[in-house]
């Protein structure tokens, strides 16, 4: 399909409608077993993530022992699905996860703003890709989407699509600068026909972040890719689901829109820092019947 | 075009939501109710007494009172007696206090009501919880507002009370239908004497114990329990000042005849056939929620319900796919548990006439589509169905089937969809789904109907007048047009 019928295509948004779509996932109620199961298939969608100036080795170090080692006590405990972190941090992180299984993430592309040359860009992915990032993590131009320019949008997924090479491409839209849903809508609608593996809602340096509306939105825009095209797009929603009550919401609301197929951190992740610890706490509480102190649970 | 692949969503296996039930306990039942008359329970003067049970367990719940002629003769005099008496001299400051008071203690004993009126309905509580109870609530509390007001509600006229009212309510949203029907009547000084349906009683006789609770003066409201000969009774009682009925069209037909030649004022609320008309430019997957929301909200026993889809040909097969897609995650089952969609059909008549239809559509020629969920042993259920490819002069277009049974038809241009959703002996309510404003108008204000929805369905507010054209009945309720039901408006004065 070409970029002038996918974006044909694209359907007008009722943020009413939306709305009130959100509300009723938020009335399921979850309890017992399938909470349990929920909970872990939560905690094994996680990207941990750090995502900051101040970030070391030594703290890119202890984030990657975590994600492979989430509680002591547990058993039959997932790992999460990935760390997230800078290409700089890309080297370390893959030396200390090795090939367990949690895959390595790297933010690329000029993260958060994007406000760079498409080749300086390009090469940033490149070496974050050789570094040994197996995902990357990237921005659209939203300044340009903004202008209209959704050619140039286009072109640069394509381009980055490229020099991931073998990694997988998530692509942040970055709702919070996208200001509608039909733009949401819009901007998924070209990451996927751009060849994004993931799409993806923010950057988490944007206020908001991600919120179950756009999510319905991005999620309902891979359900119509698949259905016409047989395309498969994973999801990612990162920034304020900071709790289990929320990404429990958030399988939910994945479930009923998009089938229990991507039900699976090969196809839906959490963007996360503080999620991972209060699942494991609510996991505690499923199996002991009592909540415990988060002294209990390292923070790394 | 994209080449079309038959893509299919998994919604059958994996992470299911375990049962998550209130506990029919916080229904607080008693085994056997009174009818209410002149403030008091009472028993029946035949000392007869019918079973109410749960359309879902099957169990018997409660025994209730039925009323005959000689109850509704003492209801009808103590409302007499509290109308000249009490009520209508009553400070209408002071009516409005009393409103205010009941609204109060609903709100207080909402999830006791929620869980009651699922239970003996069979409505899921998410619906009882978060539509009929707040919807009870914000109509008494609205015409509180109104009590000390009339005056303003129509400017340069005079207003008074009729009397005594007489209101008979049907058993899809019990006791949101009384609060429909007392609330404006209280408001506006009359008194009442008013008959729940005979399969779900048990809200209205809670509400009896909340006028008790809040010292309602005796007599001011009569709540008699029983079935349509109690009803019959009530409506030819010669000191009843007006009737008020909502249910189906052919008692309506027959009210009517009774009551031609009295001077009882009356308004009806009876059936519909409604269409949702969805346009290319929609909004599909809203639209989609409101196409569920029209028709399997309250499984389908709505008489504003969107039953009829009148789809654009362009978008048709799309709309479809996602509207089977979602009704696969609708789930079907027990009323109490907080993930159900939708409940139990309210009794086994009402089960065997959606069944009947369910082999009419097919006999006629329209495709059934029903989802896979699984349904529960004991009890009356009704999985969500489609007919697809029905026509105009399918019986499943015309007639009103109240289950969750939606007829699906397409049109090609605007006028097309106006003809066809104004081709029915019913004018109650409509949908219109476009995301073009313009057309959005054009459109609802072709629609003879007494209320249209844009973008959205089954919104109800205590402000927004509700009623029909045609066999949908007469008289509004609710908002300003709805007191005008319940009072003599003169350039003279009432009766007051």
């Amino acid at each position: 399909m070409s970029l002038s019928a996918t974006l044909a295509n694209s359907p007008p948004i009722d943020s009413v409608g939306v709305a009130e779509r959100v509300a009723r996932f938020c009335t399921r109620s979850i309890k017992k077993s399938s909470k349990m199961e929920a909970l872990k298939l939560a905690l094994s969608m996680i990207d941990l993530t750090t995502l900051e100036g101040k970030d070391t080795e030594d703290k890119v170090r202890r984030l990657c022992y975590k994600a492979r080692h989430l509680h002591v006590d547990l058993p039959d405990l997932p790992t999460v699905a990935a760390v997230c972190v800078y290409p700089t941090m890309v080297k370390v992180a893959r030396e200390e996860l090795n090939d367990c299984g949690v895959k390595v993430a790297a933010v690329a592309t000029s993260f958060p703003s994007g406000q760079d040359d498409l080749s300086l860009r390009i090469r940033q992915t490149k070496g974050a890709v050789r570094h040994g990032a197996q995902e990357i993590d990237m921005v659209i131009s939203r300044g340009r989407f903004l202008a209209g320019d959704y050619q140039y949008v286009t072109d640069e997924i394509v381009a980055v699509k490229e020099a991931c090479g073998e990694a997988h491409l998530k692509v942040i839209l970055e709702t919070g600068e996208l200001y509608t849903l039909e733009n949401v809508r819009k901007a998924s609608d070209i990451a996927i026909h751009a060849g994004a593996d993931f799409i993806k809602t923010s950057t988490g340096k944007v206020q908001p972040a991600a919120t179950m509306e756009v999510t319905l939105v991005m999620l309902e825009a891979i359900r119509d890719h698949f259905q016409e095209t047989g395309k498969i797009v994973g999801m990612k929603p990162a920034g304020g689901i900071s709790n289990s009550k929320i990404a429990i919401r958030y399988l939910v609301m994945l479930r009923e829109t998009l089938g229990n197929r991507w039900l699976t951190p090969k196809l839906f992740r959490f963007g996360a820092s503080s999620l991972a610890n209060d699942l494991l706490m609510q996991i505690v509480k499923q199996s002991s019947g009592v909540y415990q102190s988060s002294n209990y649970f390292s923070i790394d | 075009m994209a080449k079309k692949h038959s893509n299919k969503l998994d919604f059958d296996t994996g992470w299911h939501y375990d049962p998550a039930p209130e506990s029919p306990e916080l229904a607080k039942l008693k085994d056997s109710y009174d009818l209410f008359i002149d403030g008091k329970f009472v028993k029946p003067t035949s000392g007869k007494y019918f079973d109410t049970t749960s359309p879902s367990s099957q169990k018997i719940l409660a025994k209730v009172a039925e009323a005959d002629k000689r109850d509704v003769a003492k209801a009808v005099t103590a409302a007499r007696k509290a109308y000249e008496g009490t009520w209508s001299r009553l400070r209408p400051s002071e009516r409005g206090k009393y409103l205010f008071r009941i609204a109060r203690v609903i709100q207080e004993r909402s999830r006791e009501l929620a869980v009651t009126e699922s239970l003996d309905g069979g409505k899921p509580i998410r619906e009882s919880r978060d539509i009929d109870l707040p919807l009870v609530a914000a109509h008494f509390f609205y015409h509180a507002g109104w009590a000390d007001k009339l005056s303003y509600a129509f400017p340069g006229r005079k207003v008074g009370p009729l009397g005594v009212a007489g209101q008979i309510i049907p058993w899809n949203f019990p006791l949101l239908m009384a609060a429909w029907k007392i609330a404006p009547a209280l408001a506006t000084g009359n008194t009442v004497v008013i008959k729940p349906a005979e399969t779900t009683p048990l809200t209205s006789l809670k509400l009896a114990e909340i006028l008790q609770e809040v010292d309602l003066p005796p007599g001011v409201v009569n709540i008699l329990t029983g079935a349509g000969s109690t009803g019959e009774c009530i409506v030819r009682h010669p000191d009843v000042d007006k009737i008020a009925f909502t249910g189906s069209t052919e008692v309506g037909k027959l009210i009517r005849k009774t009551l031609a030649g009295t001077d009882k004022r009356l308004t009806l609320e009876l059936g519909g056939k409604a269409a949702n008309i969805v346009f290319e430019d929609a909004a599909l997957d809203q639209a989609v929620e409101g196409i569920v929301n029209g028709i399997f909200f309250n499984q389908g026993h709505v008489c504003c319900a969107g039953s009829r889809l009148l789809v654009q040909e362009s978008i048709s097969e799309k709309l479809v796919r996602k509207l089977k897609d979602r009704m696969e995650t609708l789930v079907v089952g027990d009323p109490l548990d907080k993930n159900t969609d939708i409940g139990a059909i309210n009794s086994k008549e009402q089960l065997k006439k959606i069944q009947g239809y369910l082999k009419v559509g097919q006999r006629e020629g329209a495709e059934i589509f029903q989802t896979s969920c699984p349904l529960p042993k004991r009890g009356n259920w009704c999985p969500p169905t489609l007919f697809l490819n029905a026509s105009q002069s399918h019986r499943i277009s015309q007639e009103e089937i109240f289950g969750p049974v939606l007829a699906i038809q397409t049109f090609r241009t605007v006028d097309e969809a106006i003809e066809k959703a104004n081709n029915t002996p019913f004018g109650l309510s409509g949908g219109v789904w476009t995301d073009k404003g313009a057309k959005a108008f054009h459109v609802s204000e072709r629609i003879k109907a007494g209320v249209v929805w844009n973008n959205t369905f089954n919104k109800f507010d205590p402000a927004s007048p509700f009623g029909g054209y045609k066999e949908s009945g007469f008289g509004r309720e609710g908002g300003r047009h709805g007191l005008e039901a319940y009072l003599n408006i003169s350039e003279t004065g009432g009766n007051r």
